[in-house]
């Protein structure tokens, strides 16, 4: 038999990729990719969705913009008036819900890759309560304008995100202490949150309150610019880690036999996804369950063992622009915020996803 | 320098002292795997064998001393150029819900990729060989999740093989499958030994086995080291019931002629 | 032979002498705390005059402070406290669970989006939101424990400490959307949010006292059953307990024992999760101390919370939720982190 470190070359044995996999080899295989057409197709299915569903609530409204006149509008053509609510007003609004959206949901992709847990996401390990009661205490105490509320949102985000990851770190991180601390501290911030709105003005209140379930409403280009620069530097980050966190998926050990140098991986991609998260709830609050969701839902569409960061990327942006329009919507004229929306849809997902996980035996 | 120690194998270790948090598993532990060997670690219950398996593939960080690999201390490499020397099968391997056999197994391929070459044609040809070798081609396309227990062992194998190590690092293969599985992995090492020049180094909790299979026996009791060498130089009556605390005989297996241990029958003579 | 609960090992002496003094020494430290919370606050007054409040009742304003405040939220804390304790160790027993807890399992939860929709829907207000939060922190621990007891195994701690979370948020996104439309509704719920032993009615407490006192009772029976289901359905069952029977019965003290403390206090986090780790360190795994020993320790816990609460901020008070939120955090936190943990 031939040596083992030169691969036996037979002709006539059909050589084999992952299931479906195509090998992608430019420049005579200088370069060499494993192309997965499915979650190409899934991608490009959502991406037409969301430019449907974005075209659908620039177009709806108290003031009607005629399908037809969307793409004219927004280029700036056409009546003054379209011209006017679809890039002043609805046309910010859709893109910063698509750059929340995708924000979310590759944040949500690697906390769940890094905590080898399906609910791993920002919302259950702490760092949504962490933002949501640093903006709160911002407008509670200091009764402070929007960006200084964004700030207090990233600060407290950051501050209970480092704490949660400290706190949970003890030969290493795992994944499910990386949870459970997070839900402990949660409920002590949210009891510190409670405090303070009893002890504030009911219209201080109320307003801390709609800040915290987290909201679209009157989102202009500064918001847009904001989250998409957010999003494209620190996912670009996050997606060239991809490959390493699919990796890590396998287990400490076998990754560490692999080669891949884990804690340096782990720390950066916390702290991008972190800094991410904490640009998205700066621009639109703590809105729930995106990021718990949209990895979740890429992930079986796509049918890919592991994560998919683009995947959940563009399911993210799908799921809060849907969202967006349905709070903008259903309760015409009243708006709802887009954070009850998404709590209870990915509320009742994650139920059904438990339910069905059990029912598989698969605890 | 020659690549090879100064003791003359590529991965050896000194002076060890191993340990997690603060409790010490060993102290000044001193081990040296000799090449083209099957050396099979052996030893009760918490003995350190395991520990001893994952200092060696630098999982675990030595508190003191230093394991060298290939003449250099293993820290020293990059951790792409020592998994491209050194594969390891941990014990706790878990496979992303869903992921298929040939996905996985071809995760092995890492410490061979960069960021511009994530799929060559010399992956592709070293995953159909992994598979093949392991015996696991028929289940390419089939989910890990779906497979028995044996022959996930066996995909997690090709996985290590895939990654064209001349050194593997094996702790506890054979747990929790059936005879028929556990032989099935350990003829599957032996082949690879014998046939492909591979090191391998495993972990096992049944003594017989380990007779059988080693070309080098490493007896561990209390973290330390008390015996090395070929299985019918080490494996002793005596050395049994020092290290397990269980009189045997030792007896020639009738298959291969190594030794073998039975247990001496301690119930009460029956009429 | 006859196929009996099963006796665990026989304890070691110590404990034999340990578990009945501990006991009393708890109830003690209880008397001590109840004494203190009919004294201490904005205004001391001397445990002999509060002695003369009680027999020789003069009407006068130490006295009517005595009787009309502190003695109902002294009364409240004790048996609130008892509840939750009792409750969380009897979570804790049925799901082989560590971690369950009311507030952790969602009942608050169910609680308090069913005291929005009554006073909101139903245009309820005062005492008669008793029922909706009972009927409400009900049926949210129904609808988690049968989420956790699905599948061939028990639901890990992770899953079901998610199945609560997820429940959580669903109605927390409807209580959301309801309150940001009604400002009114927004304004009882922020109050009520925090578990709290003042400004609830006293007339609330006799209505749910019953329901406490009847889930007391029978929970405080189930302790050597629990014992036996304590060591797997399987065995439990080839050992003789009648599995089903002793789940729905704990099942039913649960409910009654969150379902009132919900409603007579608001939510209070943690207290359940708390004290069944601090009496096991005394009583060990065995249900029949154990249970008490919650019991006990729980009041002990809340109103020695609701006494700081008092006294920490000056001339103000902070409502006893916070307090065992903040302490208890750290302590959750810890057994997180602590080695026996690890395994599960």
């Amino acid at each position: 038999m031939s040596d083992t470190l030169t691969p036996r070359r037979r002709t006539g044995r059909p050589r084999r990729s992952p299931r479906g996999t195509v090998p992608v080899r430019p420049l005579q295989g200088r370069m060499s990719f494993l192309a997965r057409p499915r979650t190409l197709v899934v991608c490009l299915v959502l991406l037409l969705i969301s430019a449907l569903t974005l075209a659908v609530s620039v177009s709806v409204g108290d003031y009607e913009v005629s399908l037809a006149a969307v793409p004219g509008a927004i280029l700036g053509h056409g009546e003054h008036l379209d011209v006017f609510f679809v890039q002043g007003t609805r046309l910010p609004r859709a893109l910063t819900a698509a750059g929340v959206g995708a924000a979310l949901g590759v944040a949500g992709a690697v906390f769940q890759s890094l905590s080898r847990n399906a609910l791993g996401s920002p919302d259950i390990i702490g760092f949504t309560s962490g933002a949501a009661t640093g903006a709160v205490a911002v407008i509670l105490v200091f009764g402070a304008g929007r960006l200084e509320v964004s700030l207090g949102a990233i600060a407290g985000g950051l501050v209970t995100a480092a704490a949660v990851y400290l706190l949970a770190m003890k030969n290493g991180v795992q994944g499910y202490r990386l949870v459970l601390v997070g839900i402990g501290i949660s409920a002590m911030l949210s009891s510190v949150r409670d405090y303070l709105m009893t002890r504030a003005e009911l219209t201080e209140a109320l307003g801390a309150q709609i800040w915290m379930i987290g909201s679209l409403n009157d989102r202009g280009w500064a918001e847009v610019v904001a989250v998409w620069t957010a999003f494209v530097l620190l996912g670009g980050v996050l997606f060239a880690l991809g490959r390493r966190l699919r990796f890590m998926e396998l287990g400490e050990d076998t990754a560490r036999g692999l080669g891949v140098d884990i804690r340096s991986t782990q720390i950066i991609a916390f702290a991008a996804a972190s800094a991410l998260t904490g640009a998205a709830i700066a621009v639109a609050g703590p809105i729930g369950f995106v990021a718990l969701a949209a990895p979740q839902l890429a992930r079986r569409l796509t049918r890919s063992g592991g994560t998919t960061l683009v995947g959940a990327a563009a399911m993210g942006a799908t799921l809060l622009v849907v969202a967006d329009l349905v709070a903008l919507r259903a309760l015409a004229p009243t708006q709802l915020p887009v954070g009850v929306v998404t709590a209870v849809i990915g509320g009742s997902y994650l139920i059904w996803l438990l339910y069905t996980e059990w029912r598989g035996g698969r605890a | 320098m020659s690549t090879n120690g100064h003791d003359g194998t590529r991965l050896h270790g000194h002076g060890l002292t191993l340990a997690y948090d603060q409790r010490v598993i060993s102290r000044d532990l001193g081990v040296s795997i000799p090449d083209s060997s099957f050396t099979v670690i052996v030893g009760p219950n918490a003995c350190g064998k395991s520990t001893l398996l994952r200092a060696l593939s630098r999982t675990l960080k030595p508190a003191d001393g230093q394991v060298h690999l290939d003449g250099e201390a293993i820290g020293s490499y990059p951790a792409k150029e020592v998994a491209r020397r050194l594969g390891l099968l941990p014990q706790s391997s878990v496979a992303p819900e869903g992921i298929g056999v040939a996905d996985l197994v071809s995760r092995g391929r890492y410490p061979h990729q960069g960021f511009l070459r994530q799929w060559s044609a010399e992956d592709e040809a070293v995953l159909t060989d992994a598979m093949e070798a392991t015996g696991v081609t028929d289940l390419a396309d089939r989910s890990v999740d779906e497979l028995s227990g044996g022959q996930r062992q066996r995909v997690w194998l090709a996985m290590v093989l895939a990654q064209q190590t001349p050194l593997l690092l094996l702790d506890e293969p054979t747990t929790y499958l059936d005879i028929a599985h556990q032989m099935d992995v350990l003829d599957l090492c032996a082949d690879l030994h014998h046939n492909r020049g591979h090191t391998l180094v495993a972990v096992l909790h049944d003594l017989n086995h380990a007779a059988r299979y080693a070309t080098n026996l490493v007896v561990m009791k209390e973290g330390a080291i008390v015996a090395q060498g070929t299985p019918s130089e080490v494996v002793t009556a005596d050395l049994v019931e020092e290290v397990f605390g269980l009189p045997v005989r030792v007896v020639p297996d009738p298959e291969t002629e190594t030794p073998m241990i039975v247990p001496v029958d301690r119930r009460p003579q029956r009429a | 032979m006859v196929p009996r609960a099963p006796t665990l090992p026989p304890p070691a002496r110590t404990r034999r002498v340990a578990r009945p003094a501990g006991l009393l020494l708890a109830l003690a430290v209880l008397g001590v705390c109840v004494l203190l919370s009919v004294s201490v606050g904005s205004r001391a007054i001397a445990p002999g005059e509060v002695w003369n409040a009680l027999v020789h009742y003069d009407g006068g304003y130490d006295h009517d402070v005595v009787r009309s405040l502190r003695v109902p939220r002294t009364v409240l804390g004790v048996f609130v406290g008892a509840a939750l304790g009792l409750a969380g160790a009897l979570m804790q027993a049925l799901t082989r669970n560590p971690l369950a807890e009311p507030g952790i399992l969602g009942v608050n939860s169910g609680a308090a989006a069913a005291v929005v929709v009554a006073s909101v829907v139903l245009g309820l207000g005062g005492t008669s939101l008793v029922w909706p939060a009972f009927l409400g922190a009900a049926l949210a621990a129904v609808a988690v424990y049968a989420l956790g007891s699905r599948g061939r195994s028990a639901a890990t701690p992770v899953r079901l400490a998610l199945a609560g979370t997820a429940l959580a948020a669903v109605l927390q996104g409807l209580v959301h959307g309801i309150v940001v439309l009604n400002d009114f509704a927004f304004d009882r719920i922020r109050f009520w949010q925090v578990g709290s032993l003042v400004g609830r009615d006293i007339d609330l407490f006799w209505q749910v006292a019953p329901f406490l006192v009847a889930g007391i009772v029978l929970t405080l029976c189930l302790g050597p059953s629990l014992n036996a289901v304590a060591l797997g359905d399987e065995l439990a069952a080839s050992l003789g307990a009648r599995i089903p029977l002793v789940r729905a019965l704990t099942a039913v003290g649960i409910i009654l024992l969150c379902g009132a403390a919900t409603a007579a206090a608001g939510p209070i986090w943690f207290v359940g999760l708390v004290i069944p780790h601090m009496a096991r360190i005394v009583t060990g795994p065995d249900q029949r101390w154990l249970l008490p020993y919650s019991a006990v320790l729980g009041a002990v816990l809340l109103t020695a919370s609701d006494i700081v609460g008092r006294l920490v901020v000056p001339g103000a008070e902070l409502e006893v939720g916070i307090i065992t939120a903040i302490v208890g955090a750290p302590v959750f936190i810890a057994l997180v982190r602590s080695r026996r943990m690890a395994q599960l």
